[in-house]
């Protein structure tokens, strides 16, 4: 139980490094949203499950943590994508055609 | 506390992804990625918290976690309706 939970950890931690990466390295707000907010919550949930899998009489308030991180960070993703759009940021590509015209 | 080869690749890669998500919180070029790379960085510190919480063996840091991720949210949507609201 607890070498399946280290696995669950390990795999969590560099999903969430590969979303640190993809932050870092996308050209635009809406693809940095998309690597940020994507990658990191299916890494949160899967670090919440190998804790869970190490601690199980801790479980009640990991799913509360998990629901709660669920709801919130595509909510907030997506408020933060239509503030960029509302404030005059274009998407990549278009720019791209722009200059290409 | 020593721990285990898989835990200290666990621990490495979880420091990467803050360090990759501090450097665009430093250096991104408009406010919006400032606010993504912020949101980012308080899961993934939301997430640190409870692995806090199994290192020392306490609970207290899920709760420490939970308000944590609850106040991080608040945040990020009033400073996304702040810059939506400063161009009306």
């Amino acid at each position: 139980m607890n070498m399946i939970g280290d696995v669950f950890l390990v795999m969590g931690c560099a999903a969430i490094a590969i979303g640190g990466l993809g932050l870092l390295r996308m050209p635009d707000v809406y693809n940095r949203l998309q690597a940020g907010t994507k990658t990191v919550t299916m890494g949160a949930m899967a670090v919440l499950l190998g804790i869970a899998l190490h601690h199980p009489d801790w479980w009640s308030k990991l799913l509360v943590i998990a629901g709660f991180i669920l709801f919130t960070n595509p909510v907030g993703s997506s408020t933060v994508a239509r503030a960029a759009r509302i404030s005059g940021i274009r998407p990549w590509r278009a720019r791209q055609e722009k200059e290409a015209d | 506390m020593n721990l285990s080869i898989l835990l200290t690749i666990a621990v490495v890669l979880l420091i990467v992804g803050m360090g990759f998500s501090a450097i665009r919180l430093f250096l991104g070029p408009t406010v919006p990625d400032r606010v993504a790379a912020a949101d980012t960085l308080a899961v993934i510190t939301t997430v640190g918290l409870v692995g806090l919480a199994a290192w020392f063996d306490n609970p207290v840091y899920l709760d420490v976690a939970l308000v944590y991720g609850a106040l991080a949210f608040v945040g990020t949507v009033a400073i996304a309706r702040a810059i939506e609201g400063d161009r009306e």
